[in-house]
């Protein structure tokens, strides 16, 4: 047997975080850390390049043998650009929170739960066992819970605990699915919850239905849409913009995840059957989304409100089964972590300056600290999806493969771009420009971005650029992954209305 | 004067199986020896050689198990009266493990400043001249090892009994003992007698059900026999009898008080709260694994032709006892009536699979017994752990059960706190813990007897339950530190077990194949 690389890949931080876990000293702890998520950024490196040379990754060991589980991992594009996109993010949120909000757990305990957080997120995005996919699943709550309940804002505690509900909510529904997967597998022959043996179980008709439903609700929770929505304000409000970054970038992502891989994959014809209603749901979840943000106050709020817009969009790009919109859609998932960390950095950076996430509390920052101003202000053009910054390819994928099939579902969504210009331009506006107040003077003359901070934003911000004016390789990464998954369905792009001349 | 000719009774002497009863002889053996060791030694040397006694027997007798087990032994013992199949196997060998750890916190002095947890004299009337002087004399009862091994050697026949008579001697050999033990508390002994004079009195009542029940089958019957009985019903399938209706109800109340369920729950609370902190570890997993097992044995084997009326009832009780448990463990202020609830609720929680009543499996897949098994299993390791953790926790007076005295834990031991965590989560069936597995394996035996929607209602009650849970874990990791609470410096006696149940939960929790595996091979019982 060859290497199991992608097993060693999701150990090493888990094994880095355990190890953090211990008591050591505090300089010691942090470099320990930035050391093993540099390494497991590495390893994903190593992995990608495997992958694309055409390296079979699979590992496959049975697990518990009277479940016909098994210890499954392997990675497709779409896997792998969430791997990737986690392993590049996680160090980043560790220099950014080198030093922990006063008052609460120390700086140790944040970097061993971020680890902890990383390893058992990689196992999700690499498991291809529907049990092994749900174990992790689960599990990333409880670092997650931690890091709120130990890092947060004032209402911590409340927004933890409502969290975990709201999550473990759908977590447990979804559970009564995979018990029932496995009914209906083990009466159709032996069984097994590899996600390959699963394809070729039938789940048809209404229990089809029942258990899709049941996979989808946990995966609306967590891709949070309108009306389960409301745990993730509150949460990101109340964790710091590394949590945040990582609860929005990465966790969240496996409810679209999840969608594609096992709504779609294995359940194709309910899946079908549900379009129209979740096409709607998206639809709302755009614009009830741009509506939040355009009406927070609080910086972070702003920041997952326009999440839920942009899932929306992504929710949209999957149920219109067509290869451009998926694609668009896998590829804004990576687009999204980076957009979104990229704000979530920015605010924090000014937030360390002010001590306030208020958008009331600023005025006029950029002519004091103009390079901050910039960040902030190239991170909401990402975020608003500007030619040239990387979302931009994504949400037109998305847009224009959907036209294709719901032209009038698109029209109405097309109301979320507008909407987003409005609350990114008005956030900066408010908070950047105008008259130099005495307390932006106070707390900004001479403190623009430090190093440290400005090495964060570099490499985020030239991912976006990057991805923004040569998005080949990342959609030659991720198209697969549609490929594959809309012939397993069954459905064809629509036909083109006007003929090509020659 | 006539002459009467007495009959010559033909009495046939018992044949017993030896070696495969040794590990339930061994255990009643060592409780006779430590009966008179009481009286022979001095009490000096009584705690040490008690201790030695029971340490050397119970592992004794999991040896002999374990060889047995290898050795493929079984069927038939003792003439007809225990059935050596593979369930009792895995409940042997589960009461014997989850004993031994009990056994260990029970041994536990250090905490409590060289004195034990039990009273120093359980007869002198609490608050008395007698008691304070028996404290001063550092008197303690030694006979806490006799009593807790005849309880275990009772809950061994009970969970193996193929006869419903011995069946009810087995009870109450397992029964008694605990009456006693949960009356020794040292603290609070008022408590502690009233919960067991509650225990007592309401165990009886329901031990009158349980032998009312036995007559009624065997007026319909003719024996005592399980597989008799199932073949009596069999014979009768055609006519419907009232007698096995009476017999099947009374029985069942019978054996689901012992495992707490909803109506027949009420002792619970009570006792868990006013026992000594380690006989309510003890009663919580092997009363709860000797009363399931029995509970599987006679309405699998005896009254399995009788599944469509009993299926039905068990699942209301199922629902009932989740809603109930979890409810009252919402608002319990009490760590121990908090554990005690949620005994309660994971009583609902294994009945799912009681009712699913999946007993015939292709090869390799599991059983109702082996996912209920496996759940007692993940569970026990679980409770062990809380429990001695709960004697840890003291204030000034002894055990801070308060949950506001438990405020801020985190702060004064992460570790305790930490350990703790790891119990409530595996209790809430969160992944990568035992608990997690155990209810996916319930689950699944449910919904594959029919019963989709007691799963999800299971489901939907997990949920409400990982509050409660997690509000212990708020408390201790985001609370104010509570004054005059400390973390007591254990012994190993009270370490060993938290440790192993640690280690146990998170090793079923992510690699449970060899023990599911283990409850797999284990899931049918023999006839």
């Amino acid at each position: 047997m060859t290497f199991p690389w992608l097993t060693f890949l999701g150990l090493l931080p888990l094994i880095g975080g355990v190890l953090l876990l211990l008591p050591m000293g505090k300089g010691a702890a942090r470099w320990l850390g930035i050391a093993f998520s540099v390494a497991t950024l590495g390893v994903a490196a190593g992995v990608t390049a495997l992958h694309v040379a055409g390296a079979d990754l699979a590992v496959q060991v049975p697990w518990i043998r009277a479940f016909g589980a098994w210890w499954a991992l392997d990675v497709d594009g779409m896997g792998l650009a969430m791997v990737l996109m986690t392993a590049v993010l996680t160090p980043l949120v560790l220099i950014a929170e080198w030093t922990p909000p006063a008052g609460r757990w120390s700086a140790q305990a944040f970097f061993a739960l971020v680890l902890i957080l990383e390893g058992l997120s990689l196992f999700v995005f690499m498991a291809n066992d529907v049990l092994l996919f749900y174990l992790f699943f689960e599990a990333t709550l409880i670092p997650t819970y931690f890091l709120i309940m130990g890092f947060g804002g004032e209402r911590r505690a409340y927004a933890a605990v409502k969290f975990l509900l709201f999550s473990l909510a759908g977590g447990l529904v979804m559970l009564a699915s995979v018990v029932g997967v496995y009914v209906v597998a083990a009466a159709q022959g032996a069984p097994s919850y590899l996600v390959q043996d699963l394809a070729s179980v039938r789940f048809d008709g209404d229990l089809g239905r029942w258990l899709m439903v049941g996979f989808l609700i946990a995966f609306v929770i967590k891709a949070p849409m309108v009306p389960l929505h409301t745990w993730l304000p509150d949460a990101a409000e109340n964790s710091t913009p590394g949590t945040a970054t990582l609860l929005v970038g990465v966790l969240d992502k496996i409810g679209t995840f999840g969608m594609i891989k096992f709504c779609l994959g294995l359940f194709p014809e309910a899946s079908l059957w549900i379009t129209p209603f979740m096409v709607w749901f998206a639809v709302i979840s755009i614009i009830w989304g741009a509506l939040g943000a355009i009406g927070s106050r609080n910086l972070l709020r702003l920041v997952s409100y326009t999440s839920v817009s942009h899932f929306g969009f992504m929710v949209l790009g999957i149920y219109a089964f067509t290869t451009t919109s998926m694609t668009g859609s896998i590829f804004y998932m990576l687009n999204h972590g980076f957009s979104t960390a990229a704000m979530f950095f920015a605010v924090g950076f000014l937030a360390k300056r002010t001590g306030s996430y208020d958008i009331a509390a600023y005025g006029g920052v950029q002519k004091v600290a103009p390079v901050a101003a910039g960040v902030l202000l190239v991170s909401g053009l990402a975020t608003l999806s500007l030619p040239g910054l990387a979302p931009f390819v994504s949400e037109f994928m998305v847009i224009a493969g959907t036209w294709s099939r719901y032209p009038v579902v698109t029209a109405v969504s097309l109301l979320g771009v507008v909407l987003a210009a409005v609350y990114i331009l008005r956030v900066y506006q408010r908070t950047m420009t105008g008259p130099i107040s005495e307390t932006t003077e106070a707390q900004f003359r001479g403190r623009d971005l430090t190093g440290v901070e400005k090495a964060v934003m570099v490499p985020i911000i030239g991912v976006l650029l990057f991805l923004g004016f040569y998005p080949q390789p990342a959609v030659q990464l991720v198209e697969p992954t549609a490929q594959a998954t809309l012939a397993y369905v069954g459905t064809t792009d629509p036909a083109p209305v006007v003929e090509g001349v020659e | 004067m006539s002459t009467h000719v007495l009959p010559v009774l033909e009495m046939a002497a018992p044949t017993l199986e030896w070696r495969a009863l040794a590990p339930v002889l061994l255990v009643f053996a060592a409780a006779c020896i430590g009966i008179l060791l009481e009286a022979v030694l001095p009490r000096a040397y009584r705690f040490l050689a008690q201790m030695t006694l029971v340490f050397a027997s119970v592992l004794l007798s999991l040896g002999f198990l374990v060889i047995n087990w290898r050795g493929d032994y079984g069927g038939r013992l003792a003439m007809g009266s225990i059935m050596l199949d593979g369930p009792t196997y895995f409940m042997w060998a589960a009461l014997l493990i989850f004993g031994t750890l009990a056994f260990m916190v029970f041994s536990e002095r250090q905490l409590n400043g060289g004195a034990s947890t039990f009273a120093a004299s359980a007869a002198s009337v609490p608050g008395s001249v007698d008691e304070t002087d028996a404290s001063a004399a550092r008197r303690e009862h030694t006979e806490i090892f006799p009593l807790g091994l005849f309880a275990l050697g009772g809950m061994m026949v009970f969970a193996s009994s193929s006869d419903l008579i011995v069946m009810f001697v087995a009870l109450e050999v397992f029964s008694l003992p605990l009456y006693l033990l949960s009356g020794m508390a040292r603290r609070r002994r008022l408590l502690s007698q009233e919960a067991a004079l509650k225990y007592f009195l309401l165990g009886a009542f329901s031990s009158a059900f349980f032998l009312f029940g036995v007559a009624m089958l065997y007026v319909f019957s003719g024996t005592f026999d399980l597989n008799g009985i199932h073949a009596a019903i069999a014979a009768n399938a055609q006519s419907s009898n009232g007698l096995v209706y009476i017999g099947l109800g009374f029985l069942a109340i019978g054996l689901l008080f012992k495992v707490g369920v909803v109506p027949f729950h009420s002792w619970t609370p009570d006792v868990y709260m006013g026992a000594p902190t380690p006989v309510t570890g003890f009663m919580a997993i092997c009363t709860k694994l000797a009363a399931v097992g029995a509970l599987l044995r006679v309405f699998y084997v005896a009254l399995d032709g009788e599944r469509w009326s009993w299926q039905p009832l068990f699942a209301i009780l199922a629902v009932l006892t989740m809603v109930v448990g979890i409810v009252g463990a919402l608002t319990q202020s009490d760590i121990k009536r908090l554990l005690a609830y949620s005994s309660i609720a994971h009583a609902g929680f294994l009945l799912t699979a009681v009712v699913g009543a999946t007993q015939v499996v292709p090869a390799g897949q599991g059983t109702s017994a082996s996912a209920i098994m496996f759940y007692l299993a993940a569970y026990g390791f679980a409770t062990i752990g809380a429990f001695a953790i709960v004697t840890m926790v003291r204030n000034a007076a002894g055990e801070e059960n308060n949950i506001e005295g438990w405020s801020g834990l985190a702060a004064k031991s992460p570790w305790v706190a930490g350990l703790f965590g790891l119990f409530m989560l595996s209790f809430a069936g969160i992944p990568l813990t035992g608990g997690f597995i155990g209810k996916w394996a319930v689950f699944t035996a449910a919904w594959r007897g029919g019963y989709w929607w007691l799963v999800v209602v299971a489901v939907l009650a997990s949920l409400v339950a990982v509050y409660f849970y997690l509000r212990v874990i708020v408390v201790m990791f985001g609370g104010k530190p509570a004054k005059g609470v400390y973390v007591g410096n254990a012994s190993a006696w009270t370490w060993i077990p938290i440790a192993i149940g640690a280690v146990a939960t998170v090793w079923l929790g992510l690699v449970p194949d060899q023990v599911m595996q283990l409850a797999t091979f284990a899931g049918g019982f023999l006839r």
